[in-house]
């Protein structure tokens, strides 16, 4: 806690004012919003509306649409935060090295971020797709696999994890990088000095120094592929074959958007504002203890 | 509208200054909002401009707001919070939502209260039966289609077949899949779009089997599902044989599948008429067109509609309905109709269109236009073939797409994918249906 | 050497997507479509990147993007420097309910809540305004949580000299706080512009008229939906590398603040 602190009676109010009234309008008010319309059952132009209770949740809860979608929610956040951790991290250490170049490979990782998760779908689409895509075309000339993801739910997620990685790889890389460089040479060349070898050094050292930063990233791209990730699904598979690839938020917006059953979907808005909240209430214990030492 | 009363207010407030104290007498606008892009968006555009230099009252301003359930739900969203448009284009499958929801003007009653009548409103049945209640019209009949059959008649030519029939059975494609197979002319023998609206809609109507109770949602809100019968399994059944024998090749939900015969690497392909746009600019083969194929053994209902049609929306100014009367007469009107088939290949909807057409003798030098008419007009309007008025459509056609994925990935049989299918389904029938208790 | 080697070859694969992108973005319709894959580029570029700019009216797309990119950055900046000060360098009644309202919306995506949204922004009147489409996209508290964060590592006494100097609150804020800032609203800047370019569902809800539609709509617009259309992809493509175009420059020419400024508010 600061010990300087300034002293003003109306100062403080006025300063934090913009920022709550736009939470209070745009995160409160729509989600009482979607707390109240959760209780209810609707026809798509409101012109209905039937007092539902918990109907919506308990209905959600024992289809087995919704739970395979939970499912598919997590193999698919835990691929992309994996195997998106796993990659950035390696390269991040082999653009730390002392190398020549090093300011021109960093920027040839770093730009797949500004691309947009929909336009980053468009470019996938094509390049997975079964008429003329080159991978399709690639694997089946390679090893005569029938790349199918018109049909096979795995190969379907395996394509989206794929680009969702790709598209995150510059952000993660960034933040490695920086945490990489945050790291004093001195404890670097302590640990040279006892004379462990590099991968050893890198496990015993350097990793846990960049614990905090993989913890925030792991954070952060389950946070993307549960929920930024939408344009991706929406671009790519829209959640088929059967529901392989549908995950929540898509099925959120599936049911409510396109099949127009506005009461359950608001019943998904609500648990996956929960899910949010705890997600938050976890970085935000652990940013603050991180901050206390 | 916050767009211009904000942004634009100011400058219009100097305009006026400038001007004087009237206002030149702007248009009225009527906006309307569509799910097209590329070359159709870009006709829905020209019959605008053609419409608003027509005349000096009215400015019909298209937008694209997403794909067709895209626009629906827009649509929907926009009502909800008064903030609709004048007119919308809504696929086939909001029909029954639409029709429900108590938002829009139905189109008879706009044309009798504004004593305007339509030129060309002499339907073809299969158009106006879809879109009328009580056999009043509800929607304008805009851009409607069925499905037919495409063949690629240089992979015929080299597999031995006669390029000049289109296989017109289930046994026919299945004896010339297995030439082109067997031929080399081609990897991919049969494939389809859209695959609930081809392989389970059309084909129950087209054979004159139930799609759900209630007529299919005609006589009153369908609650149950009917594809699980004997003629739905044997159909998926022959499906799922076909693609282990490799004759079949599943190309994946809405048209993802169209690209495979237009580039030619497929040699049948069902899908809608409105495709012969694109096939009559992208195929580099010579092509034909053949009815939907039929299945030996069960009755002859017809083939169903799709498309758009041209929905009004309530909560709009009485000067506005004006324009939109007018507008709807324009659009009805015998020339812009048979332009509007030829351009895009979508049915011609009126029969005065139609002898327009034939007059001209626009289907003897086009005869693959001809097709899709000569299929819906040719078939039998049965309780099972009037077509299909569901609530949840979008949710039903997505859960028998997702049943017959799993059954071709293997994962169920044809049972099992058509029973699931028919339990979900009905769900979402009974879901709507209890709303409007 | 190997290290060398072995980043080419991570690099080669990553620009890989965007490389074969380019290509198409170069062929026509015919070389797009057939098969084998073509992998070199070829020499309709003009007409496609023509095409791209015509028919999906591109112009007036990025203009809008831009001011949606741009207002969404500099707002939610702008009004998280204020709160995060308020909460770090005042205490005052309420404090705790300020704090958590806040803090709460840390992580909410739009899409979770995006038909409430809807009807909120419509009782409004935001509905097509750029209001609609960058006011409700700030509601979150990311850009707080780095500034308080950053404000905390600041040392007291800096606070205390301005104080001894005679400097208010909004003084410090302005002549001291702020210049420390520099790196990490730099680094915001870059995830916020990049975060408002690319939404895709809010902007494509809230927009009824294309004159206000954004640059990656644009380019859904122009994948067809429905009605028989085969897609042009050399087109889409050419549009799709417009599109990328200025955020990736943002990133680029940004990168070295941006990199130092998470460094910075990471310490």
């Amino acid at each position: 806690m600061k010990r300087t602190v300034f002293r003003n009676r109306w100062l403080p109010y006025l300063l934090v004012l913009p920022q709550v009234v736009v939470t209070l309008v745009f995160f409160f008010w729509p989600a009482f919003g979607s707390l109240r319309l959760a209780l209810y059952r609707t026809s798509p132009f409101g012109d209905r509306l039937i007092f539902a209770g918990l109907d919506n949740y308990t209905r959600l809860l024992g289809s087995g649409e919704y739970l395979q979608s939970a499912v598919n929610s997590f193999v698919f956040a835990f691929g992309v935060t994996f195997g998106g951790l796993t990659a950035s991290l390696g390269l991040a250490v082999l653009a730390n090295q002392k190398i020549r170049g090093l300011a021109i490979y960093r920027t040839a990782l770093l730009w797949p971020y500004g691309i947009a998760p929909a336009v980053a779908g468009i470019i996938w689409l094509f390049i997975f797709h079964p008429a003329y895509g080159v991978l399709p075309y690639v694997l089946a000339a390679v090893g005569s696999f029938q790349f199918n993801w018109l049909l096979e739910g795995w190969v379907a997620m395996l394509m989206l994890i794929t680009a969702a990685v790709w598209k995150q790889l510059g952000y993660n890389i960034a933040f490695f990088l920086a945490g990489l460089q945050s790291i004093p040479t001195s404890v670097l060349e302590a640990a040279q000095v006892d004379g462990a070898d590099p991968v050893r050094r890198f496990w015993r050292v350097v990793f846990p120094l960049l614990s905090p930063i993989t913890f925030f990233l792991f954070v952060l791209n389950m946070v993307f592929s549960f929920f930024e990730t939408f344009g991706l699904v929406h671009a790519v598979t829209q959640g088929g074959p059967g529901h392989a690839t549908e995950i929540l938020v898509y099925k959120a917006y599936n049911d409510g958007f396109v099949n127009q059953q506005l009461g359950t979907s608001a019943a998904q808005s609500v648990i996956l504002m929960v899910v949010v909240i705890g997600l938050t209430m976890l970085q935000f214990r652990y940013a603050e203890k991180r901050v206390t030492y | 509208m916050a767009y211009p009363t904000r942004v634009l207010g100011p400058v219009l407030v100097a305009a006026l200054l400038l001007v004087g104290s009237r206002p030149a007498a702007a248009k009225t606008e009527l906006s309307w909002w569509h799910g097209n892009t590329g070359a159709i968006g870009d006709r829905i555009a020209e019959i605008a401009k053609k419409f608003n230099d027509s005349q000096a009252d009215y400015e019909v301003k298209p937008t694209y707001k997403g794909s067709y359930p895209e626009t629906l739900a827009a649509l929907i969203a926009a009502y909800r919070s008064k903030t609709q448009p004048h007119m919308a284009l809504i696929f086939e499958v909001g029909t029954q939502t639409m029709l429900a929801s108590g938002a829009v003007v139905p189109v008879f009653q706009l044309m009798k209260e504004q004593g305007v009548s339509i030129e060309g409103a002499d339907f073809i049945a299969p158009v106006k039966s879809y879109y009328s209640k009580d056999g009043q019209l509800y929607s304008m009949p805009f851009a409607s289609s069925t499905a037919i059959l495409y063949y690629n008649k240089d992979m015929f030519r080299k597999a031995g077949l006669d390029p000049n029939k289109a296989p017109a059975t289930f046994d026919e494609i299945e004896a010339a899949s297995k030439k082109i197979i067997a031929a080399n002319a081609s990897k991919c023998a049969f494939s389809h779009a859209w695959p609930s609206w081809t392989m389970v809609e059309q084909m129950h109507a087209w054979h004159d089997q139930p799609f759900a109770d209630q007529d299919n949602g005609f006589k009153g809100f369908a609650t149950q599902l009917r594809v699980n019968g004997e003629f739905g399994v044997k159909l998926w059944d022959t499906l799922a044989r076909w693609q282990k024998a490799g004759l079949y090749t599943y190309g994946g939900r809405t048209n993802k599948a169209e690209p495979m015969f237009t580039g030619g690497q497929c040699a049948i392909q069902v899908t809608s008429s409105a495709f012969m746009g694109a096939v009559m600019r992208d195929a580099k083969f010579e092509w034909g067109t053949g009815r939907l194929p039929r299945l030996g053994g069960y009755g002859q209902g017809n083939s169903i509609i799709g498309g758009t049609t041209l929905w009004v929306m309530k909560g709009h100014k009485p000067f506005e309905h004006r324009g939109m009367a007018q507008f709807l007469k324009f659009l009805g009107d015998d020339d812009l109709q048979a332009w509007w088939h030829q351009v895009t290949g979508y049915l011609p909807i009126s029969q005065s269109a139609v002898k327009r057409l034939e007059a001209e003798g626009w289907f003897k030098k086009h005869p693959n236009h001809f097709t899709a008419f000569d299929q819906i007009s040719s078939g039998k309007t049965t309780a099972n073939s009037q077509g299909i008025r569901i609530g949840n459509y979008q949710g039903v056609r997505d859960t028998l797409e997702a049943e017959l994925e799993e059954m071709l990935a293997g994962k169920k049989t044809a049972k099992q994918g058509l029973d699931d299918a028919v339990k979900k389904g009905s769900e979402l029938l009974k879901e709507f249906a209890s709303l409007y208790k | 050497m190997l290290v060398h080697a072995g980043l080419i070859a991570v690099i080669a694969l990553i620009a890989f997507p965007l490389y074969y992108a380019f290509v198409i973005s170069t062929q026509s319709l015919g070389e797009v479509t057939s098969v084998p894959p073509r992998l070199t580029p070829s020499w309709h570029v003009g007409e496609n990147y023509a095409a791209a700019w015509v028919k999906g009216k591109l112009g007036r797309l990025l203009v809008n993007s831009l001011v949606m990119a741009v207002g969404i950055a500099v707002g939610k900046i702008a009004i998280s420097i204020l709160s995060a000060f308020a909460i770090v360098y005042f205490n005052f009644r309420g404090k705790q309910v300020v704090f958590w309202m806040i803090f709460v919306t840390l992580m909410l995506p739009v899409p979770v809540r995006i038909m409430s949204t809807y009807e909120v922004i419509s009782t409004l009147g935001w509905i097509d305004s750029y209001w609609g489409l960058t006011v409700p996209l700030m509601a979150s508290a990311t850009a707080t949580f780095l500034f308080r964060q950053f404000y905390q590592t600041v040392p007291d006494s800096l606070a205390e000299a301005a104080q001894l100097d005679g400097a208010g609150p909004l003084r410090f804020l302005w002549s001291f706080l702020l210049p420390l800032s520099g790196t990490n609203i730099a680094a915001l800047f870059v995830i916020l512009f990049i975060y408002g370019w690319n939404e895709y569902l809010w902007p494509l809800m809230v927009t009824n008229s294309e004159e206000m539609r954004t640059v990656v709509i644009g380019i859904e617009k122009l994948v067809p939906r429905g009605g028989g259309e085969i897609p042009e992809w050399n087109v889409i493509m050419a549009a799709a590398m417009m599109a990328l175009l200025p955020p990736v420059a943002v990133i680029l020419f940004m990168q070295r603040w941006f990199v130092k400024g998470l460094i910075e508010s990471e310490k």
